[in-house]
């Protein structure tokens, strides 16, 4: 009872506290001192017209490489804790169990099937589109990988015995988190410093081969997210068909 | 009581992402199971983003892109801050990977206690 009251408590006072907030809240009417630098200089610095794009890939540069870290951690971490023990079973044990699940897996009918077969690389097309004009148009590595890795979901709920290539998965975001460093010090090497965008020539701008290394950045983050976000739901369709026959 | 008359439009925004942030804590500290707590966590995720996008806001901005509508010339007039935006890009990704470790953390506590109520998860109490 007395931690009942202890909650009500805070969540009374922090209520008083966002209530103060809200009450004094008055709407900016013009870009704070940052932010206008940002606005003014981007599109001449950068050359890419979504200025979000400019902050994350550019001039916070270092924040997004350390975010997809964290991205990639997180993703470890989920296929750490939902190994399977594969030591316990014996070979024959796994075959076993293996072939069961697919019998008992009701196979999706015809219309899902064909469904899926032309869905789907559109689904993965457009997750493409959207990183590669993520200096263009809203969008951008992370939209279009959360794209493609919807287009895995979807994958998996139509088709659930489909299989998905762990080694694939690996090998892609390895060598896409790798080119993303690679191309961080190249920017200092051959530009202004880390994960500057201007050691490729900045073409014209507003075309899609413009903004110097932000497309190419763009694609290395969309490839890693979108192949991360995928083996975790490749993980968690394992452990819940794991789940359905495990005696343990 | 000034601002309420007037009412600028981000401060819908405003205001629900700190009724979120509240129902989320609520959620978080009262309930009982895990998946609950989870969705706690999540609705409190989504109200800090949107708190944080609303601050972000200028009256009358648009979105932070150059194009025929917002010439380069006078975008500092036009357009919204994009710090904000971008901060609230990569906060959701973050979201997104906690909560999936959480889920992952349910069901190793799951597979190994055969329960998600943490009043029976009595070992790391103290």
């Amino acid at each position: 009872m007395i931690k009942r009251m202890f909650i009500f408590m805070m969540l009374a006072l922090m209520a008083i506290i966002f209530f103060n907030l809200v009450a004094n809240y008055t709407e900016n009417t013009s870009l704070s001192k940052l932010a206008h630098y940002y606005v003014e200089k981007g599109p001449q610095e950068i050359g890419a017209p979504n200025l979000v794009t400019a902050v994350v890939v550019t001039y916070r540069g270092l924040d997004t490489l350390g975010e997809v870290t964290v991205l990639f951690i997180s993703a470890a971490g989920v296929g750490l804790l939902l190994r399977r023990k594969q030591r316990k079973h014996n070979n024959q044990q796994q075959k076993k169990s293996a072939k069961e699940t697919v019998i008992k897996q009701k196979s999706s009918s015809e219309i899902v099937e064909t469904a899926t077969e032309l869905l789907l690389p559109m689904i993965i097309l457009f997750g493409v589109y959207v990183f590669i004009n993520g200096h263009l148009s809203p969008g951008g590595g992370f939209q279009g990988g959360a794209i493609i890795a919807s287009g895995t979901m979807f994958l998996l709920l139509a088709l659930p015995e489909s299989h998905i290539s762990r080694l694939l998965i690996a090998i892609t975001e390895s060598l896409s988190g790798f080119s993303y460093v690679v191309i961080g010090v190249l920017g200092v090497v051959m530009a202004g410093g880390f994960l500057d965008n201007r050691f490729i020539s900045s073409g014209t701008y507003g075309n899609l081969f413009s903004a110097g290394a932000i497309p190419l950045i763009y694609t290395f983050v969309g490839l890693k997210v979108g192949f991360e976000l995928s083996a975790v739901l490749d993980r968690f369709r394992k452990e819940s068909n794991d789940e359905e026959d495990d005696p343990v | 009581m000034n601002t309420l008359i007037n009412f600028p439009i981000s401060l819908i925004v405003l205001s629900s992402g700190f009724i979120l942030i509240l129902l989320g804590l609520w959620g978080m500290l009262t309930q009982r199971h895990l998946i609950r707590i989870i969705i706690g966590f999540s609705l409190m995720d989504t109200g800090i983003h949107m708190v944080m996008v609303s601050i972000g806001y200028v009256t009358g901005g648009t979105a932070p892109i150059i194009n025929n509508a917002v010439p380069m010339s006078e975008a500092t007039n036009l357009v919204v801050d994009p710090v904000p935006s971008a901060l609230v890009l990569t906060a959701i990704v973050i979201g997104l990977g906690v909560t999936a470790v959480m889920l992952s953390f349910a069901v190793r506590i799951y597979k190994t206690h055969k329960t998600l109520m943490i009043d029976k998860l009595t070992e790391s109490k103290w």
